[in-house]
């Protein structure tokens, strides 16, 4: 089986881009990624795209089209939709592709408009990814999903607000000096606790913002690295998938991501390594409690334990196992369908030492994604390597 | 009326008439419908089984910023409660607004409210 590297990245800064529609979103996320990668446009493949709410945002389904065109490809393109984890979906296929022979050149990625419509009906956007009979209908919020889990989290292992406020001012702290970052300023665990509640005990500064963006990838096979003595230093060597049930209600557990515990097995199994291997992880943050459940189903933190892992210093930049370095989606901002890929751009420059925080991971050499959709019923787990 | 009613339909007219029920396969399963076949084993051999009257909160939350559709009730308490095998989303009826006398393990009974445009499962304490 031939491994996959990753031949170049790019990423639109992570904003509010009121004057670019998405094809221009993507377009200049893609041209960045091919430049970098000094593949030729013409060894392309193919396109694997993610998106969740074109529909909502731009009244536009059927991407893939649009956005192999917006990157100057005449090649199948094809949209992936699994919510906030559509590109994540994207990127895994592709290495499974290019992994079974059938392709040797793939360009991923993925784009969301958001911040063209009022909060209110990208809330109602959002929560379709949900389960509409038995959540929509009751009037669930993501934000409000995402708090019955912290809450039930609360309630078992006496975690605090404060706790996940650590989480948000560590994002913050991350981002500072990240030019692709919606925000770049501090905050305090203060900030965090006074600003007003979205849905209890969710505040406004326990989520990730509202966000336009696009990020791309070129992946290319060892073998076609090899021949073209690319500079690609960094393979995806471990993907790995979970599913879960939709509602929240239907699950065994409302303080377990089992789908991501899955995903991430399967992606260590298959990059032979464990959590001990990973120096530094792109996780979901969506809310902080999210971050939280991820530390725990990736196997860094025994259950009930992961909140004290950013008030302790544990996953800050200085610290031994540095998480979400980008800003995370809290700081770097959550354009839904981009974020997938995002995560894959951010740690590629994070190894390759061209990130503004790779001095923070000098020795790095291997990371961890992990890209949750909804309530965390669909989950991809990557695991990059220095490998050059 | 003649417009089309759905399995879920018949499910929250159920509850609604306090006639609530789940659904169990043959190997113990319990799920909510509607079904074709149980989630966890994939029997199609699926029994009503009647939904127990009271439940039990297991999280609950204060919705502040909604869908449109939903504008009008905000902010309103929302909860996952347990009925015996099976956990329902829903409302929160008769208590503080800002949810300061709800707590994990409140006993709570199940009901439907309807409103000009929806129906919605709501639960009051027991
Ligand atoms: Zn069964």
């Amino acid at each position: 089986m031939t491994s996959v590297r990753i031949a170049g990245v790019g990423m639109t800064p992570f904003d509010s881009h009121p004057e670019r529609t998405g094809r221009e979103l993507f377009g200049s996320a893609s041209n960045e990624a091919i430049d970098d990668s000094n593949v030729p446009r013409g060894d392309i493949d193919a396109l694997f795209y993610g998106n969740f709410m074109g529909a909502f945002a731009e009244g536009q389904n059927h991407q893939g089209p649009l956005m192999a065109d917006a990157a100057g490809l005449s090649v199948p393109a094809t949209r992936f939709e699994s919510a906030c984890t559509s590109s994540g979906v994207a990127v895994r296929e592709a290495v499974s592709k290019i992994r079974g022979g059938e392709a040797d050149v793939l360009l991923v990625g993925g784009m969301e408009r958001m911040t063209n419509e009022p909060t209110s009906f990208v809330t109602e956007a959002l929560a379709t990814a949900g389960d509409e009979l038995y959540e929509g209908r009751a009037g669930m919020t993501f934000p409000g999903a995402y708090a019955l889990m912290a809450n039930a989290y609360f309630a078992e292992h006496g975690a605090t607000r404060a706790d996940l406020a650590e989480i948000a001012v560590k994002n913050h702290a991350h981002a500072l000096e990240n030019e692709l970052a919606q925000y770049q300023r501090e905050i305090s665990v203060d900030d965090v606790l006074e600003a007003p509640l979205v849905a209890d005990p969710i505040g406004v500064y326990d989520a990730s913002p509202i966000t336009d963006g696009a990020s791309a990838a070129v992946l290319v096979s060892d073998e076609y690295a090899r021949e073209r003595d690319l500079d690609a230093p960094v393979s995806i060597t471990g993907t790995g998938q979970g599913t879960d049930q939709l509602a929240l209600q239907d699950r065994a557990s409302l303080t377990r991501t089992p789908a991501a515990e899955r995903a991430a097995e399967e992606a260590y199994a298959d990059a032979s390594i464990g959590p001990d291997d990973v120096d530094l992880a792109e996780v979901h943050d969506c809310f902080t409690i999210a971050e939280v459940l991820a530390l725990e189903s990736l196997g860094f933190y025994d259950r009930g334990t992961g909140y004290q892992a950013a008030r302790d210093g544990e996953t800050t930049r200085d610290g031994d196992l540095p998480v979400n370095l980008s800003g995370g989606l809290k700081a770097k901002g959550h354009p839904v369908g981009a974020t997938g890929t995002a995560q894959i751009v951010e740690l590629t420059k994070l190894l390759r030492g061209d990130h503004v925080n790779s001095d923070a991971v000098s020795d790095a050499e291997t990371a961890i994604t992990h890209n949750a959709g909804g309530t965390v019923a669909s989950v991809t787990v990557h695991v990059l390597e220095v490998v050059a | 009326m003649s417009e089309p009613r759905t399995a879920f339909d018949s499910f929250v007219d159920a509850l609604a008439a306090g006639e609530g029920y789940f659904l169990e396969c043959s190997n113990g399963h319990a799920s909510l419908p509607p079904r074709h076949v149980c989630p966890d084993c994939g029997d199609a051999s699926l029994e009503r089984r009647s939904l127990p009257e009271r439940g039990e909160v297991e999280s609950h939350t204060i919705i502040r910023v909604p869908a449109p559709q939903f504008e009008a009730d905000a902010p309103y308490p929302l909860a996952i409660a347990s009925f015996g095998p099976v956990r329902l989303t829903g409302r929160l009826e008769n208590v503080d607004p800002d949810g300061g006398d709800v707590e994990v393990g409140l006993p709570v009974a199940v009901d439907v409210r309807e409103t000009d445009d929806h129906r919605f499962v709501v639960f009051t304490p027991q």
